[in-house]
């Protein structure tokens, strides 16, 4: 730390850059190049603005699949959270305005129950979270399939669409607004000690336990703000793009690449909870410059793949790189089977 | 070291399970189906350069849209085009049968109402005693769950009469046979089957004549140089292939630049699409190979402050509803819902013992907008997901079970 504090901010400017959770940054403006050159009118303010809304849902996704991560879990039901949730919204609020806030009431306790019981099955019953999020995921495929039988209902009212779909003052969309202020709200729950017992946990977990954390409390929590973040996604997308069983499809694994791609470990206890969002926004910058280009239909898909994987497994690399002490030997290091990593300098988790 | 293993064994993992998901984003129009879909989706949509148009088919189909068809206009579900017989007398029966239903899926709101108007078709086949029971099983859009499904149907020995709309056409090509060789009637309908053994074989025109009717208004509203955005649900089922092979055709022939994209029928998706599109450049026509999600395509023009685009949908109430309350200029091409109908009516004739076109081609009339106001009317307070010629509007139970659904 001490080392830390002679260097200049510049100087700890450029080291976080080269830090897995401060290069996603870096591939964002990268991408945004890219992105403008294939198409000079994206790189204007209302084209960005609106390109910012439609990537709203996923960052917010990302944002709740942040917590999960860190804290050691998977959270794969998100996407047939949103799925529900927007069938719920299709359903019960339909074309009614008195119910659009017993309706919202609603999605959220919907969000909380799935959240609560994917924690539960997963620290009390001592289940693999994959597996939990995974059968939470058939389960509610399932209920969207009988509520609907696989097809779409009929949208909402309008005015509960507004929140996707509507602009402040005709400029500021609110799924921005919405955006922003929950990025906010967890970057300072990730500064809070929550946050800290959070990474606490999911770097080890037995380790917390034995200095006296509620490792299973900490983990539930994780759970429901992922599915809540899954309902606020849910809710936004029904502005967006109306009532359809198919929306959130692929969205867990969208979720959990922007985080990945945020530079945040897989297997918990390192990520900053901003990277995460602003992986989710590199991601669909990606696939904005891929349908730039002219990526032939059918091929897409192949190359969203390829991609993905590159940038996981880079980021895996790096992060290995980064944890490896300089002045620590290979004998050192074998004498100690599971070193302390040694602080590196990742932007908000000093 | 052991944590170092296992750290690579999850992104080993999850980069696999990645790639999955990021093959079923396009797959299928079910997000549960999806990962069943793609296995057989490499080989077809390597096909997809040019190998789905036949030259032959597309001229007989461009043909049958002016063709004149036998039968009542008022009971179109009956009606078909003059052509071989199948001769059915050796069925005949007075007992009620008991008939087996194949689906490929009700996954699709097209596939829901056709199914809806199906059942109440039975009720009304029952009440007549024609038909004892139907068992029907759901293959949920797999074909290895339809094979299955047909192949216990055999198994069971007691199906008097088979009906299959199947999934996928060189895949269940096999499975269609073997209903045929128990030697009771076989009826297929919907997307077709690489065989003739079947005692009929029910569907509108088909897709080439889709395409040629889309691209043909997209052409007299457009100018060459103009620019249209294609949005296909998932490639590899022949009848949305033919729309598409033909329209592609004809657009590109007139000179207008095309771009096609594989939706999944997900509204989010489309309006990504569009959205992306409009900030390229202007894009003054929308070409869909089904309805749904047409809704989220006009809005994304409306969100970006576009001009309204030359459209062709489908006769789902969300789109007609859509293009009423704007000023657009559109066509909803149908692909005849009212054929669910026709199956089983089919059934009662060969339990009568009466002849059966081999092929039977029912008509397929696109609505413009005159049309489009009539089926507005007729189709008063039934739901976004309902298609305006599901033909049973004459059906005892109308309009209780379209409308809760």
């Amino acid at each position: 730390m001490s080392a830390l504090a002679q260097q200049s901010p510049w100087q700890r400017f450029v080291a976080a850059l080269g830090t897995p959770s401060g290069a996603v940054f870096v591939l964002l403006v990268v991408l945004l190049i890219a992105a403008s050159i294939a198409n000079p009118r994206f790189a204007e303010p209302d084209q960005l603005v609106r390109f910012l809304a439609r990537t709203a849902p996923i960052a917010i996704a990302a944002i709740g699949q942040f917590f999960v991560i860190v804290s050691g879990e998977f959270d794969l039901s998100m996407g047939a959270v949103i799925a529900a949730q927007v069938v719920i919204a299709g359903n019960i609020i339909g074309q009614d305005e008195a119910m659009i806030l017993p309706g919202i009431a609603l999605m959220l306790l919907v969000g909380v129950m799935v959240g609560l019981l994917n924690g539960v099955l997963t620290t009390f019953a001592k289940v693999p979270s994959f597996i939990v999020t995974l059968g939470m995921m058939l389960a509610l495929y399932g209920f969207v399939r009988f509520l609907t039988g696989g097809a779409a209902t009929g949208n909402p009212v309008d005015s509960f669409r507004e929140i996707g779909r509507g602009l402040l003052g005709d400029v500021l969309p609110y799924s921005v607004i919405i955006l922003v202020v929950l990025a906010v709200a967890a970057w300072l729950l990730m500064r809070s000690p929550f946050g800290h017992t959070l990474l606490a946990v999911g770097d080890n977990a037995v380790a917390a336990r034995l200095s006296g954390t509620r490792t299973a409390g900490v983990k539930i929590s994780a759970f429901v703000l992922s599915s809540l973040a899954a309902t606020v996604a849910g809710i936004l997308l029904v502005g967006y793009a109306g009532v359809h069983p198919s929306i959130g499809t692929g969205y867990e694994f969208q979720a959990i690449t922007a985080v990945v791609l945020g530079g945040a470990v897989l297997g918990g206890g390192r990520g900053w909870v901003l990277s995460a969002a602003a992986g989710a926004i590199a991601l669909e910058l990606l696939f904005t410059v891929l349908n730039q280009v002219g990526t032939d239909s059918t091929w897409r898909p192949s190359v969203q793949g390829i991609i993905i994987i590159l940038a996981v497994a880079l980021g895996a690399v790096a992060w290995r790189t980064a944890r490896r002490p300089p002045s620590v030997s290979r004998t050192d290091a074998a004498r100690d089977p599971d070193p302390i990593p040694t602080p590196t300098p990742t932007p908000g988790e000093q | 070291m052991m944590r170092k293993h296992s750290k690579g064994l999850i992104v080993v993992a999850l980069g696999a399970a990645m790639t999955l998901a990021a093959c079923s984003t396009d797959g299928s129009v079910d997000p549960s189906a999806a990962p069943e879909n793609t296995e057989s989706a490499p080989a077809e949509t390597a096909a997809s350069n040019g190998e789905w148009f036949d030259q032959a088919v597309y001229d007989e189909q461009f043909e049958q849209r002016s063709a004149s068809f036998e039968g009542d206009p008022a009971t179109p579900w009956l009606q078909y085009i003059d052509g071989p017989m199948t001769d059915t007398a050796e069925w005949q029966t007075d007992e009620a049968m008991h008939a087996c239903f194949a689906n490929a899926s009700i996954s699709n709101p097209w596939r829901q109402t056709g199914f809806i108007t199906m059942q109440e078709q039975l009720a009304v086949l029952q009440d007549e005693g024609v038909i004892e029971t139907m068992e029907v099983r759901d293959a949920g859009d797999d074909d290895n769950t339809q094979i299955a499904d047909i192949d216990y149907f055999i198994g069971q020995g007691n199906c008097d009469i088979y009906i299959i709309s199947p999934n996928s056409t060189a895949a269940l090509t096999p499975a269609v046979e073997r209903a045929c060789e128990t030697g009771s009637p076989v009826i297929v309908f919907d997307r077709g089957v690489e065989t003739d053994c079947a005692t009929t074989f029910i569907h509108p025109i088909g897709g080439y004549a889709w395409g040629i009717d889309t691209a043909e208004f997209l052409i007299e509203h457009l100018e060459p140089g103009d620019t249209v955005v294609a949005l296909r649900i998932l490639p590899g089922v022949d009848v949305l292939e033919h729309r598409w092979a033909a329209a592609e055709r004809l657009l590109t022939e007139a000179g207008i630049t095309v771009d096609d994209y594989f939706t999944g029928a997900d509204p989010t998706e489309i309006k990504s699409i569009i959205t992306d599109a409009l900030a390229r450049g202007d894009v003054q026509g929308i070409w869909m190979d089904a309805g749904d999600g047409a809704v989220a395509a006009i809005e994304a023009f409306e969100d970006a402050g576009a001009e309204l685009p030359v459209m062709t949908g489908e006769d789902e109430m969300s789109f007609l509803r859509a293009w009423q309350e704007r000023d657009m200029t559109a066509l909803a091409p149908a692909y005849s819902n009212f054929q669910w109908r026709t199956p089983l009516l089919a059934a009662e004739m060969i339990a009568n013992g009466e002849p059966v076109p081999t092929e039977w081609v029912l008509p397929q009339t696109p609505l413009d907008a005159d049309a489009r106001d009539e089926a507005i009317a007729a189709n008063e307070g039934m739901p976004d997901g309902h298609y305006a010629l599901f033909g049973g509007a004459d059906l005892p139970t109308y309009p209780g079970p379209w409308q809760d659904r």
